[in-house]
């Protein structure tokens, strides 16, 4: 049983595009770092080091990405910030595709007005500017607890992921299994759970993938505000708050953290990328969908 | 035609609506109010008469009736951060954002179909595979780091732009038209480009998804038979029937423009609506950030509207009735 989950570990690993395996190793060098933080620094990211000698000093061996104009260490702030921006997008994501996920199938499932009912609603919230929303609302209550920050990016991101699930759903309610359960007198609830949540969980994670690196921007540009994580936790982007300020002098502390941020949304998304490539039946990896065979025509 | 587009008006009043109480308590419901800043010097006394004046010591309910009444005509209020009424600040602010959000959507159509249009016709080439890689860099570059970056680069590093500002705001005043054309140009460069390449990826990417559909059809066929090349193919008879699903993406980048011009014009002191808006929530100016919100939703909606129609208008085939 082992050794076949491993083989098909393998293959799909085989399948996966070159740039994509890169990309997976690119999150588990952030991973690690983030999680091995405490063994491979000797600095705390709140640590004032010497505010008089030591800062904002240029990259050299014993600080390799500087430090900040407050003698913090930028390296040791990346590899600490790294465990909050993770966590924060990782979070949030889930939070929102398990509601994009339930909502979904819930109103692609039932259909009728049920189902129009709980569209209208989607289309209203997709029309709401969600930066400016989150900001306002982020400011106003400032300061927000991390667990906050999640829910609400968490809860203002859902609308995408429930409009993909509800037209799967929905394409799912005539299917032969479907029909047959029902048929067998199956209860809806437990129909939409052991029949339409797995056949509808592929787009899902794609676009998951892809939202992890839109929330780490996200949560970057609001801290970089000031009103996401606040000082003097770490997060990528409360790096930025007061090292934009001195950009032009200590460019190293606004630079190194942003390749941070770009290295991992980037390998996010080429993740998400690959994963649709592999997901989607109608494409073969690595070859582009109009070099396929054409379809058979009626 | 017309019966859809005032159904559609309809509804937009209503999600208008929606969006509005939700965002007023949001933000009415938050601890604070625009007259508890913190200032030794100013008494409890003033504070109330502030209050009372500008009416934040009534029940909240009366609050948001009277607000609702004054919005229908028109009336947002009156902005405690700009000192004039909201309407006037954001007259003085809108425009130069719309100035910067239509000069980087028409950039990005341009460069994203063109990018779109090299990746396809080069396909499966190791110079395409780069175009792609590009495209996907700036996608997920974050919207403040790329204009601090470009500031950097263009105005410190290699100081060829203005960094801020939409004018040079001392000498402006005082240049002959021409010049003061000019200085305003140079003045848009940067934040302009910064949101251009910001949105080009998106465009880049979904174009090229979009040429990737039509590449198997039978016309293709047809015209590759009649032995045109791969390029006359991929422009003459691709690209036209590709481009109508990227018309509706005029209407539906709104989002993305506006979430991205709040940073652009945060760093860049562009004193559009974006800047006004977060500096007025700094402030508690909560009319302000109010009429951002709605003037946010309302251009999403109609980026929406258009979007649909442009639809219609482009390909008769999915009119709905």
């Amino acid at each position: 049983m082992l050794t076949e989950r491993a083989r098909a570990a393998g293959r799909a690993w085989a399948r996966l595009a070159p740039g994509a395996r890169l990309a997976l190793g690119v999150i588990a060098v952030f991973v690690l770092g983030a999680v091995l933080a405490p063994w491979l620094t000797r600095y705390q990211p709140w640590q004032q080091l010497d505010v008089v000698r030591l800062k904002s000093l240029p990259p050299s061996w014993a600080h390799p990405f500087g430090t900040d104009r407050f003698s913090r260490d930028v390296f040791t702030r990346i590899l600490y910030g790294a465990q909050l921006s993770l966590s924060i997008a990782t979070l949030a994501v889930l939070v929102s595709s398990t509601v994009g996920l339930l909502y979904g199938a819930m109103a692609g499932y039932t259909g009728g007005w049920i189902d129009a009912v709980m569209m209208r609603f989607i289309d209203a919230m997709l029309s709401v500017p969600r930066v400016l929303m989150l900001i306002a609302v982020l400011a106003l209550w400032s300061p927000v607890p991390v667990p906050a920050l999640v829910l609400l990016i968490g809860l203002t991101g859902w609308f995408d992921v429930a409009r993909i699930v509800r037209g799967q759903a929905m394409a799912l309610r005539d299917r032969e299994f479907v029909v047959a359960a029902r048929a067998l007198g199956a209860n809806p609830a437990r129909i939409v759970w052991r029949h339409v949540l797995p056949n509808v969980l592929s787009p899902v994670i794609v676009a998951g993938a892809l939202a992890v690196g839109n929330v780490i921007v996200l949560e970057a540009g609001l801290s970089f505000l000031g009103i996401g994580v606040h000082e003097p936790m770490a997060s990528w982007g409360t790096m930025f708050q007061d090292a934009a300020n001195q950009f032009v002098s200590t460019w190293w502390a606004v630079i190194f953290p942003g390749i941070a941020i770009v290295a991992t949304v980037l390998a996010f998304n080429t993740l998400g990328d690959a994963l649709r490539d592999l997901l989607d039946a109608r494409q073969l990896p690595g070859q582009p969908a109009a070099d396929l065979p054409e379809p058979a025509h009626g | 035609m017309g019966r859809r587009v005032a159904a559609r008006l309809g509804q937009a009043v209503v999600v208008v609506w929606i969006v509005a109480t939700l965002a007023f308590v949001l933000i009415h419901a938050a601890p604070g109010d625009p007259f508890s800043f913190d200032a030794p010097t100013v008494s409890e006394a003033v504070r109330a008469h502030w209050r009372a004046e500008f009416g934040y010591d009534r029940p909240l309910a009366t609050q948001y009736l009277l607000w609702l009444g004054n919005l229908a005509h028109g009336n947002l209020g009156y902005s405690h951060s700009m000192h004039e009424p909201v309407r006037d600040a954001l007259a003085a602010a809108l425009p130069r954002t719309l100035v910067l959000m239509a000069v980087a959507l028409v950039g990005a159509f341009v460069l994203g179909i063109l990018l779109a249009l090299f990746q396809v016709e080069h396909r499966g080439t190791r110079r395409a595979r780069w175009a792609g890689n590009v495209a996907l860099f700036f996608y997920s570059v974050p919207d403040f780091w790329l204009a601090l970056v470009m500031v950097l680069a263009f105005a410190y590093w290699l100081p060829i732009l203005p960094a801020g500002y939409p004018v040079s705001m001392a000498t402006h005043d005082y240049m002959a038209p021409l010049a003061a054309f000019v200085d305003s140009l140079r003045h848009l460069v940067l934040p302009a480009l910064t949101l251009v390449l910001l949105t080009t990826a998106g465009i880049a990417r979904f174009q090229r998804n979009e040429l990737l559909d039509v590449l198997p059809l039978d016309f293709v066929r047809t015209a590759r038979a009649k032995g045109l090349s791969e390029r006359q193919v991929v422009r003459r008879h691709v690209l036209r029937n590709a481009l109508i699903p990227t018309i509706t993406l005029f209407g539906l980048s709104m989002p993305t423009l506006l979430g991205g011009s709040v940073f652009v014009e945060k760093v860049f002191a562009w004193q559009g609506m974006g800047w006004v808006v977060v500096n007025a929530i700094g402030l508690r100016d909560y009319p302000m950030v109010l009429a951002g919100v709605l003037v946010g939703t309302v251009m999403v909606i109609l980026g929406n509207l258009a979007a649909d129609l442009a639809y219609g208008l482009a390909d008769p085939r999915l009119r709905v009735d």
